[in-house]
């Protein structure tokens, strides 16, 4: 059955079912329902929520938690975020798996609670220190993003890596009407043969992210990457929307992808064939198959909540194939699909 | 076919409920929607809006460029967007509170004495809810069955009574409107 829900309390609803019985977190608008909702539900599940003092405290208690291969997760907000990447570098290293939900804010600096989109390159090219990646799920409507949330945990178990879901404020405080997924069975899930569960009767593990010797550390870092290589490999995904025909085909992720939609209905009926590529792996970038459509369309237009964060990948996925535009609005400014396809009618005609 | 709604006023008049129960009720009658909040430092007294959009295909942009019906619960309300309504826009407003008359000619006004109707009922805060029911009869957009469901769903672990009361609203509210 169908439920009305907010955005936040869909996607922590879809963790609990998915498994999740180890929530941190420290309250930060727009995202602060999501705290608010495990606080809740976690002692009625058997789980544990806890409260820290701050982002940083919050993100080091993920990774001892992550030690033990049980599903952990958090959950904040731009500058939130930010407190977080030294140790999510940390966590890389260590090739530990956990969920981040990333409910951005406009601006640098403190931030608007209004829909942004400008945490993209902190997400994607690693905020935190060093050759890392973390995987980044931009989903574009509530029933999607509560979809995700089973799926970002078997990535992160599957490759140990970090997952983040990043959305903003749009899909973090918008109702829709949510399926929310069927519960995971915890029988089904296996202790992984790294986590940290007490040597007793067993040889000790390591979980660590450094090693004083370069070579040994140069050994971790090429296995890092032979990691990251398979992901790209195999874990690329994305949406096509009626790029068939399209003369022009937009690039938008989340929020502004589902705006894009309904601008692609509108140009249609004024003559324009528009098309959207949607990427819904932001890392990976699906630069293979925006490559190949870039051979067969004019114009790609990216648009985006941010002064064109996402439009550095495409380009390198363009490559001069076709040319290459930017819309953008940002500091919580949501553009109005009148806007985008004004920017579209500039461009075609 | 899909619909947009605006609904604001000052804070505390309940109009993110009032889109709340609109965008439940049209999920109950099997259709698509959307329920979209203004948000920001809000605080009581200040202005509020939400956005509804219902339809019977997937709904794309939760963003409206100019909506199909606004409900106007105050004076600012109105002003700011009777602007932006489609030509020949449905447009209902809360007479007990706004004295004026839209400056636009070719909207369709419903005016709803809602605050002296809540007062006649006897509570002064479900307001809202006879305002709801006169958007229900005036657009069709929702029906009576799936509002009553919305407000029982609202009100799971409250007091019976206060769905009776809210239904009570919705239906002196349905009354208003006549053509």
């Amino acid at each position: 059955m169908k439920m009305l829900m907010k955005g936040t309390e869909a996607i922590a609803e879809a963790a609990v079912r998915a498994g999740c019985r180890l929530y941190f977190g420290y309250p930060i608008t727009p995202q602060s329902e999501l705290t608010e909702y495990m606080a809740k539900r976690m002692p009625e599940v058997k789980g544990t929520f806890l409260q820290s003092e701050s982002e940083v405290a919050t993100v080091n208690m993920l990774y001892g938690a992550a030690c033990t291969g049980r599903k952990v997760m958090t959950s904040t907000s731009s500058p939130g975020f930010s407190l977080m990447q030294e140790g999510i570098s940390y966590m890389a290293g260590a090739e530990l798996p956990a969920v981040f939900i990333n409910v951005m804010r406009g601006g640098p600096g403190l931030g608007d609670i209004q829909p942004s989109q400008s945490d993209y390159f902190q997400s994607t090219k690693g905020g935190g220190h060093g050759d890392y990646r973390m995987i980044v799920l931009a989903p574009h409507t509530l029933q999607e993003a509560a979809g995700m949330m089973n799926e970002a945990f078997e990535l992160a178990f599957k490759y140990r890596m970090l997952v983040t879901i990043l959305v903003d404020g749009m899909i973090g405080q918008m109702m829709e009407p949510v399926e929310l997924p069927k519960w995971t069975k915890p029988e089904e899930f296996a202790e992984p043969d790294w986590a940290l569960t007490g040597a007793n009767g067993r040889k000790p593990r390591k979980v660590t992210s450094f090693d004083l010797d370069p070579y040994e550390l140069e050994k971790m870092n090429l296995r890092y990457q032979e990691t990251y290589k398979k992901v790209a490999q195999n874990e690329v995904k994305y949406e096509e929307f009626k790029i068939e025909d399209a003369e022009i085909t937009v690039v938008a992720y989340g929020t502004t992808a589902r705006i894009v939609k309904t601008v692609v209905d509108y140009a249609r009926k004024s003559g324009i064939k528009v098309g959207l590529f949607r990427p819904i792996t932001l890392w990976p970038f699906p630069y293979d198959r925006l490559s190949e459509i870039s051979k067969n369309v004019k114009n790609i237009l990216t648009v985006e909540m941010s002064y064109g964060q996402m439009l550095e990948d495409v380009k390198l996925a363009v490559l001069g194939k076709s040319n290459v535009h930017f819309y953008g609005r940002s500091a919580g400014v949501v553009p109005t699909p009148v806007e985008i396809l004004d920017s579209i009618k500039k461009i075609v005609r | 076919m899909i619909k947009s709604i605006v609904i604001a006023g000052f804070g505390g008049q309940g109009v993110m409920l009032m889109g709340k129960i609109i965008a439940e009720a049209a999920m109950f009658d099997g259709l698509n929607v959307t329920w979209l909040p203004s948000y920001g430092p809000e605080m009581r007294g200040g202005t509020a809006n939400c956005t509804v959009i219902i339809g019977d295909e997937p709904i794309g942009s939760p963003v409206v460029d100019s909506p199909d019906v606004v409900i106007a619960m105050n004076i600012p309300s109105m002003m700011k967007f009777e602007e932006i309504l489609k030509k020949d826009g449905t447009i209902l407003l809360n007479s007990s509170v706004i004295d004026r008359a839209p400056s636009r000619k070719d909207l369709k006004v419903y005016k709803i004495d809602a605050n002296k109707i809540a007062d006649t009922i006897g509570n002064a805060k479900i307001l809202n809810m006879v305002t709801l029911g006169a958007f229900a009869k005036a657009t069709g957009f929702i029906k009576i069955e799936a509002i009553g469901k919305a407000l029982e769903e609202t009100f799971a672990n409250r007091n019976k009574k206060l769905v009776d009361l809210n239904l009570q609203a919705v239906e002196n509210g349905m009354k208003l409107v006549t053509d």
